[in-house]
């Protein structure tokens, strides 16, 4: 019986290793969270009560539409992108182009979301050096010019910040596969296009889905991009979280608005989860 | 003579570029302007005149610079400190649970962090953290874990484990093996998380945002505040010296991530 009371005795240290690691995430995350969670259904006389919901719907149900199609619309282009870079870095037959395009592809990866959004904030400017290009390459008139300083330059500014991490997860993906199959097809003739939509895509899909969700949910924590971008309602939620707050003190809809986030990617969550056991294996 | 095949390469690769480098090209400009207004397509009067102003010796943005700095040392430390006998367990220990312990880190990371980082703050206001250094640390260690943590259990389990029984047979004791063995070996891996969580903690907004305000000062809210106020020389600035050392730190991280670490990772 030594053998189970120094295997209780590892676990017991093992715990307390951990515990240190596990309090912090406890008191200053777990914590906050089910702060956040029940604070949204409190009232003002600390009743419990779905008044701040009503009122989130109330004031903001035009920008929880405007986050949706916002995230899911960059959510989209972020995966065409990635799956475009990683093919051509699988099938592109140049081996100079297929150095180019890794070079070239994973600048925007570090780069920080606040800086990014300052770079957005003046390329995309009316008189923003995109603009300026189109103007003196004779694209665009000067009187056509536009600011894309919108909805349009938050996706912008996602999609270029995000690409590059899914496509690098991706790509690493496609790299491991093996490659008789994708010889075979291509001996049999088939089209690149065709190798990569219905020989390579449908197995680097978890991979996707992975990439896109993690994606997902740093899009709709993002704080400093659509408070740079788009200086205009309606806006994204996590502004109005913070507007809430700043100019309110109004916690009660600050954390429905959260609440309402957290569901937002909880259903995304659960529409992966629910694809792996269709599949018929773990996720 | 260049191929046919290379033109449509060519243009696609070059307005690729130009999607990548315009932004940074923009800011570039910036960060040498001393003067430009509308219609100039360039800089009327290029120079270092903000980049005086910035380096000032007291200045606002020296000071921001040295907060953001002290900071992420001190997280680094803090993250540090508390994930090695974390990630030393979760490879070693049999511990109960321990997929589970693992994913606990990953959940600052996997919830839309604003209304979180909201609650904290409310939270820090009634242990008076709020515009502190220590609350400051306290967000970015909590988000900086799940890198400490994972890539640490991973460094850990790639050692190879005879060695240490090596040192224990010859009569070395558990913690002296520890620290001459494992440590050492484990290093490359955890020098590489205190990178990531060093890039994470210089780059935090939304944390200090809501906890670090009125007081703490760092780079990413100077770089906000300038660019709110339309000071793009400023901003554009700040924005480049936060940008060095990311991309620093992403041509050297694949020394120190070795195949055998970065293969372990989440497992």
């Amino acid at each position: 019986m030594i053998s189970t009371a120094t295997r209780n005795r590892e676990r017991l240290l093992g715990l307390l290793l951990v515990s240190p690691a596990l309090l912090t995430v406890g008191l200053l995350f777990v914590y906050p969270l089910g702060f956040s969670l029940v604070t949204a259904f409190t009232g003002e006389e600390g009743l419990w009560t779905t008044a701040n919901f009503f009122k989130a719907f109330e004031f903001y149900s035009n920008d929880i539409l405007f986050t949706v199609v916002i995230v899911v619309l960059s959510t989209i282009l972020i995966g065409l992108g990635a799956i475009a870079i990683g093919g051509y870095l699988t099938l592109g037959e140049h081996p100079v182009a297929v150095a180019i395009l890794k070079w070239l592809y994973r600048w925007p990866l570090f780069i920080p979301f606040i800086v990014a959004g300052q770079l957005m904030r003046t390329f995309l400017a009316k008189n923003g050096l995109m603009n300026n290009i189109f103007v003196s390459t004779g694209l665009l008139d000067p009187l056509q010019t536009t600011s894309f300083l919108d909805w349009r330059g938050i996706v912008i500014t996602f999609v270029w910040k995000q690409t590059p991490f899914v496509a690098l997860l991706v790509a690493g993906a496609m790299a491991s596969l093996d490659r008789s199959m994708i010889e075979a097809a291509r001996n049999l003739g088939a089209r690149r296009f065709r190798i990569l939509a219905e020989i390579i895509v449908p197995q680097v899909q978890p991979t996707i889905v992975i990439g896109l969700i993690l994606s997902f949910v740093v899009m709709m924590s993002v704080l400093s991009v659509p408070m740079m971008i788009n200086a205009q309602t309606p806006t994204m939620l996590t502004v109005d979280m913070a507007f809430r707050i700043n100019a309110y003190g109004d916690y009660g809809v600050a954390n429905a608005l959260g609440f309402i986030s957290y569901l937002m990617t909880g259903v995304v969550a659960w529409v992966y989860l629910r694809q792996g056991v269709r599949a018929g294996g773990a996720p | 003579m260049i191929q046919a095949a290379w033109i449509p390469r060519a243009i696609i690769l070059g307005l690729f570029a130009f999607v990548i480098f315009g932004p940074l090209a923009n800011m570039l400009l910036w960060a040498f302007t001393e003067v430009w207004y509308f219609p100039h397509k360039l800089p009327v009067e290029w120079g270092f005149g903000f980049w005086a102003r910035v380096f000032k010796p007291r200045g606002n943005a020296m000071l921001s610079l040295n907060n953001s700095v002290v900071i992420a040392i001190f997280v680094v430390i803090t993250c540090l400190l508390v994930s090695i006998p974390a990630g030393y367990a979760l490879a070693r220990g049999r511990l109960p649970w321990r997929s589970l312990i693992l994913v606990a880190f990953l959940l600052p990371q996997a919830f839309p962090s604003v209304a979180v980082h909201i609650n904290i703050a409310r939270i820090f206001y009634g242990f008076g953290l709020n515009g502190t250094f220590v609350g400051v640390v306290l967000v970015h260690t909590v988000q900086g874990l799940v890198f400490s943590v994972w890539i640490a259990t991973a460094a850990f389990s790639a050692i190879d484990r005879e060695l240490e029984e090596a040192a224990r047979n010859i009569g070395a004791s558990p913690l002296r093996t520890f620290f001459t063995i494992t440590l050492p070996m484990a290093m490359p891996g955890i020098m590489a998380s205190a990178i990531f969580v060093f890039l994470q903690s210089l780059d935090e907004f939304t944390g200090t945002f809501f906890v670090g305000v009125p007081d703490i000062m760092t780079m990413p809210l100077l770089l906000f505040t300038a660019s709110m106020e339309g000071n793009y020389q400023i901003a554009s600035i700040t924005a480049l010296i936060l940008l060095v050392p990311s991309v620093f730190f992403m041509l050297i991280i694949e020394r120190f991530l070795k195949a055998d670490v970065l293969a372990k990772v989440g497992s």
